[in-house]
């Protein structure tokens, strides 16, 4: 089986997003910048598949700026075959980025494309479905367990109520949630080696893909703050700001 | 504006979530509610009493059991061609199946929408709530899924809509649904709770993190959270996250206990009326949010605690 992973550069998780002053986005000069947290997940459940022998071949796909090229050669450390950058510096939103992946996977042809559920950016936990419906194929979104089994792909989820198992058809698409797997750090040698592996760039245009934005971001504002509060000394003085709020008697 | 909601349900009943997405969907305007699944004829006769909502479509069919995505969307994006805008809460269920539907009604979808500024203008949470996007939709129509903590739950009753049949689609065949291994809880939802106690890594074992937090929890009726460190760790199931990635919550009363209060899980309930905070580190990022706060070692202060109150 073939899988194609999608990886996307953003900014690191611990960092601490700042609104830029003019309400245009938020600032990400000299901001460091990583392969979002999900998708490091996803990139792992590939490897694994392939240390399984479900997989035999991962390709790793990002869009973004030339310097998504960092966070490709971060997938081909971890353990990606090759990797495919479709450069472009406009900001891509899900659906332009599903259609991307979409021109993609009618090239490449994966049996399995994991995604993260969402970006720690935009937070749209939408691309992995939208191409979903785009190829017409089932989705396992939020996974937090992937089974390969008698042709089909048996998926756990993380659903509001619980842990929902699915089973897929394939070709299919996972999404993955936190706890699907602890992704692996890339070993200096693999870090060499990735080096020399193929990383192909192409365009949005190559693809003939449309990604004008649907959505015109009209400003970007801080959310409003909250004030530290007071600090009591005991249990006792908690206790009766809890009875004062009603919430004890 | 015609607007369609889709109705959250569990085969019996309508569930909460749906009300602010009625909310939300009645600012834009005339709101229809589509009930898909098995067997739901009485979800759909609750959901004509929901306030606010003038029809009822009701899709049947045994392949729209279990509202698998792939089986919904394509019922709901036809029935679309009727309407301006696809309403739906951001629960896990509407996040799997909303995007399908914008996807295939070539649509960029606005997640998580925090208000309605206009016919076509809505903010937004990005960066973990760090930021607040104004987005205006350029699409002729919507798709929106809506953060329940945003909007007023529309009433269960008041409202008299007629109910109609619609087309069920044939089924798409390409997931089945295996097995729900829910969580059993006593306890209030999460999500619609009036006060939440809420454990962070600090507890250090799964034992002490229910036998503290349980007895406490009971105490106050609260429901309980956790942290994503207290999850990944084992002390608490998946449906007990709290933060940017889990459960969004916004109850009177939040009480964090050994939690720290990480950037990605203030995202999930600083917009909670009153936080309490109790943490042995009194530099935590928790207390820079914490309506009160208290400082000291929780294996000690939350035995009492619960023997007090």
């Amino acid at each position: 089986m073939k899988l194609l992973v999608a990886v996307k550069r953003v900014i690191d998780f611990n960092v601490k997003p700042r609104v830029k002053m003019d309400g245009s986005g938020v600032d990400l000069a000299n901001v460091k910048m990583s392969m979002n947290p999900f998708d490091e997940i996803a990139v792992e459940e590939a490897i694994r598949l392939k240390e399984k022998g479900v997989a035999t071949e991962i390709v790793a796909v990002s869009i973004g700026p030339a310097k998504a090229q960092e966070t490709l050669r971060t997938a081909l450390a971890m353990g990606a075959d090759r990797a495919i950058l479709v450069q472009t510096d406009a900001e891509v939103e899900p659906l332009a980025v599903a259609k991307i992946l979409a021109r993609i996977a009618d090239e490449e042809k994966p049996d399995i494309i994991v995604l993260g559920k969402q970006a720690i950016d935009d937070d749209n936990n939408a691309t992995g479905q939208m191409l979903a419906a785009l190829l017409g194929w089932p989705q396992g979104t939020f996974a937090s367990k992937v089974e390969a089994e008698g042709g089909k792909l048996k998926v756990t989820r993380e659903v509001d109520g619980g842990l929902e198992t699915e089973e897929l058809n394939i070709p299919a698409i996972v999404t993955t949630d936190l706890r699907l797997n602890e992704p692996r750090y890339a070993s200096l040698p693999n870090i060499m080696k990735a080096k020399s592996k193929p990383l192909a760039t192409k365009t949005p245009d190559d693809l003939g893909v449309d990604i004008k934005r649907r959505l015109e971001t009209v400003k970007v504002s801080e959310p409003p703050k909250r004030q530290a509060g007071i600090k009591v000394g005991s249990v006792d003085e908690l206790v009766d700001k809890l009875k004062a709020l009603g919430v004890a008697k | 504006m015609s607007v369609l909601v889709l109705v959250e349900h569990d085969g019996k009943n309508v569930r909460d979530p749906t009300l602010p997405a009625v909310t939300a969907a009645a600012k834009l305007g005339e709101v229809h509610a589509l009930v898909a699944g098995s067997n739901v004829g009485p979800v759909g006769d609750e959901a004509a009493k929901i306030a606010g909502v003038s029809k009822v479509l009701v899709a049947d069919a045994a392949h729209l059991d279990h509202e698998l995505a792939e089986e919904i969307a394509p019922v709901a994006a036809k029935l679309m061609d009727g309407y301006d805008a696809f309403v739906v809460p951001a629960t896990t269920t509407g996040k799997n199946i909303a995007p399908r539907v914008a996807a295939l009604l070539d649509v960029m979808q606005v997640s998580d929408v925090l208000s309605v500024e206009g016919p076509d203008t809505f903010t937004r949470p990005i960066y973990a709530g760090n930021a607040i996007a104004t987005v205006k939709s350029n699409d002729s129509k919507k798709v929106l899924t809506v953060r329940t903590t945003a909007f007023d739950k529309a009433a269960r009753d008041g409202g008299s809509a007629s109910v109609e049949k619609v087309d069920a689609g044939q089924p798409a065949g390409l997931s089945t649904f295996v097995g729900l291994e829910a969580s059993e809880s006593e306890r209030p939802e999460l999500t619609s709770a009036g006060v939440i106690v809420s454990g962070g890594r600090a507890f250090g074992s799964s034992e002490d993190f229910h036998k503290l937090l349980d007895p406490l929890a009971d105490k106050l009726g609260a429901a309980v959270g956790a942290s994503r460190a207290a999850v990944d760790a084992g002390y608490a199931p998946n449906d007990y996250q709290v933060g940017q990635t889990g459960k969004i919550v916004a109850p009177n009363v939040y009480i964090a206990i050994g939690i720290s209060g990480a950037i990605q899980h203030l995202a999930g309930m600083k917009d909670s009326k009153v936080i309490v905070a109790i943490n042995k580190d009194e530099e935590a990022p928790i207390f820079q949010v914490a309506d009160i706060g208290l400082v000291g070692d929780l294996f000690k202060i939350v035995p009492e605690l619960t023997e007090k109150l």
